[in-house]
């Protein structure tokens, strides 16, 4: 087994482009949980309407792929807004039950017959984003001894990582204002933040917003880089995906996303291809693991990978263990 | 435990003993000045005061069958201690969840400082300058001590989305809350507490943190649910202490209290509640003497020993 194949590829798969879309979507569940305490477990969804409002605007409307993207971000509004206004003055359950199921609800209602002339139905749409790589400014791949990136991978890795670091500062100088205190201290004690004369409900709209929205172009990145969405991607596993990102990387951090996500990847493709290494090595016994459970086990290992950061780290690799401590309520 | 340490915790509950004393034997000047105001005032349930800065009509709140409220007329007069006793289940906290719009009513109006407030949002209410604390204490805990005072500061420009983004546009301001802030922390004694985060002090700080908290909104009326609930002696003594100054500064306290040797000693007035009802309001000593309170609240037992007194 070549390990440094296998690290090459780790690397790759940590560094991609698919790391900075993660990323930049649990930016978004940051924004909702880490700081605003909300429980959003349907960013999937937000995820979906920015893609296939890129894609739509693109190929029902002959729209500019900018535009598209903006499209998307808009429907994310929309969402939230529908998401928010019956659930928001509710008790913080009430938003993870509509969440959960409206991103479901979203998926099965692009893939419909009904939707297909629009969405394509099952086999979803291909082919929108022609626009972002006739404007690739690299002309050659990048190589660094067995690391090679493709020209069309350094674009996307460039604009999904500038974006990603954008909306990093973008929070950084958010919650680092008066408004980050007033949505921390919603996260606390929301009755507390009333009797202070603060809007609870407009400032947990406001959180739910820009997140979902930065869930959205997330999405429309997604879209982009593969050339092709179906609904059945945005299953609900993604938003679990999320999660697990930003506990690893640590929640309300501003770089726990990103961190997050990198780590994720980089296990992720680590094992996959050091799996792979050892079992055309003869080192794993055919009876033991079939290739084709490859792909299960990895999870399974970065669950265990979890479980003992929960035990032995439980604010997240950059999390402030010193906050974790306080009791909470 | 050394002499030298006995003989300071001695010399510290003297100190405590000596203000009880004073702070009897003299009045303020607050306390005059609510005493003078209240002089005609009969000491009738739902009498008018001269100068009230709330007024309430026909307040209910029902949960189900229990008519937890059942107010018909409550004025709370300005500038003056105004402390709300009762059995518990009378509809003390319950009142003040409906005037503080925390709750909602079943019926009734009331008014803030000739405005009418029915009705409004909790956090309307209070930008209108009455501010309430909580019976048990919510302490922001994983914001700092000094960032929990900061929020309570109103009108703040950076409190807003887009600019919360542009740093100079509140950055002044921010620098007079902080320092506003900072003083407070001094004047409660919490100030090596600043950098802390608040779930990490003691229940007695928790308290003086509220209360703090509660006046950077810079109130004109404060409701104290309970502040002394927990609450050691001493602290007890400087928690009354502050109140007594921040009345004496033009403020003015409602606070429901279930230690009768606090109420007697700080209130200007008190109301007592039973069954959702205002049964009597007075001033403290026609409370201790009136018969539907003994019967309701203070028993046989306790107001014939404070009579003897």
């Amino acid at each position: 087994m070549d390990v440094l194949a296998v690290l090459s590829v780790a690397v790759r798969g940590a560094l991609g482009p698919e790391a900075a879309i993660y990323a930049l979507a649990a930016i978004g569940l940051n924004i909702h949980f880490g700081y605003t305490g909300l429980l959003n477990f349907g960013q999937v969804g937000f995820m979906l309407v920015g893609a296939y409002g890129t894609a739509i605007s693109v190929l029902s409307f002959d729209a500019p792929l900018w535009v598209g993207v903006l499209v998307g971000m808009a429907c994310a509004v929309v969402l939230a807004l529908i998401l928010g206004i019956p659930t928001l003055r509710l008790r913080g359950d009430y938003l993870a039950i509509a969440t959960i199921a409206a991103a479901e609800v979203l998926r099965y209602l692009y893939r419909s017959s009904f939707a297909e002339p629009v969405t394509g139905g099952v086999f979803g749409l291909v082919q929108f984003a022609g626009e972002f790589y006739a404007v690739n400014p690299y002309t050659a791949p990048l190589e660094l001894g067995p690391l090679r990136f493709s020209e069309r991978a350094l674009w996307l890795m460039t604009v999904a990582w500038g974006i990603t670091f954008l909306a990093a500062g973008l929070v950084w100088l958010l919650v680092h204002s008066p408004w980050g205190r007033v949505l921390r201290a919603v996260r606390e004690d929301e009755d507390a933040a009333r009797s202070l004369g603060k809007n609870v409900f407009a400032y947990k709209m406001q959180a739910l917003v820009l997140g979902g929205v930065l869930g959205a172009l997330a999405g429309s990145l997604l879209a982009i880089n593969s050339q092709a969405i179906t609904p059945d991607a945005f299953i609900p596993i993604i938003t679990f995906y999320l999660w697990t990102i930003m506990i690893l990387g640590g929640a309300s951090r501003v770089l726990g996303p990103i961190l997050g996500s990198i780590v994720f990847w980089f296990l992720l493709t680590f094992l996959d291809a050091f799996l792979r290494g050892a079992m055309s090595a003869g080192w794993i016994p055919g009876g033991l693991l079939a290739p084709s459970d490859i792909g299960a086990v990895r999870f399974a290992a970065v669950g265990l990978g979890l479980m003992l950061l929960m035990v032995f780290r439980p604010a997240g690799l950059i999390g402030n263990q010193k906050e974790l401590r306080l009791d909470v309520r | 435990m050394s002499d030298d340490r006995h003989e300071d915790l001695l010399a510290q509950r003297e100190s405590v003993r000596e203000q009880e004393q004073e702070r009897e034997d003299t009045p303020s000047v607050g306390a005059r000045r609510a005493a003078a105001a209240l002089a005609g005032v009969a000491n009738v349930p739902g009498v008018a005061k001269p100068d009230a800065i709330l007024v309430a009509d026909d307040m209910s709140r029902h949960f189900g069958g229990v008519r937890a409220v059942e107010v018909e007329h409550l004025e709370i007069q300005r500038g003056t201690i105004t402390a709300l006793i009762g059995p518990n289940g009378a509809g003390k906290s319950t009142f003040f969840n409906l005037i503080t719009g925390f709750d909602r009513p079943n019926s009734g109006r009331w008014s803030f400082d000739g405005r009418d407030i029915s009705g409004a949002p909790s956090f309307r209410i209070a930008r209108h300058g009455m501010v309430r604390t909580f019976q048990l204490t919510k302490a922001l805990t994983r914001l700092t001590s000094l960032e929990n005072l900061m929020l309570g500061a109103t009108g703040q420009r950076g409190e807003r989305l887009l600019a919360s983004l542009l740093r100079p546009a509140w950055a002044a301001q921010e620098a007079g809350i902080r320092h506003r802030a900072e003083e407070l922390l001094a004047r409660f004694n919490l100030s090596h507490m600043r950098d802390e985060f608040a779930g990490t002090m003691s229940g007695g700080q928790r308290k003086l943190l509220e209360m703090a908290r509660a006046l950077m909104v810079q109130p004109d009326m404060i409701l104290l649910d309970e502040p002394m609930a927990g609450v050691n002696p001493a602290l007890t003594q400087s928690l009354l202490g502050h109140i007594e100054t921040l009345r004496d500064e033009g403020m003015t306290i409602v606070l429901v209290e279930h230690d009768m040797d606090v109420i007697m000693s700080i209130s200007d007035w008190v109301v007592c509640f039973a069954q959702g009802k205002v049964i009597a309001e007075g001033r403290p000593d026609d409370i201790r003497r009136d018969t539907a309170v003994i019967d309701a609240y203070l028993g046989s037992q306790r107001s014939l020993q404070e009579d003897q007194t």
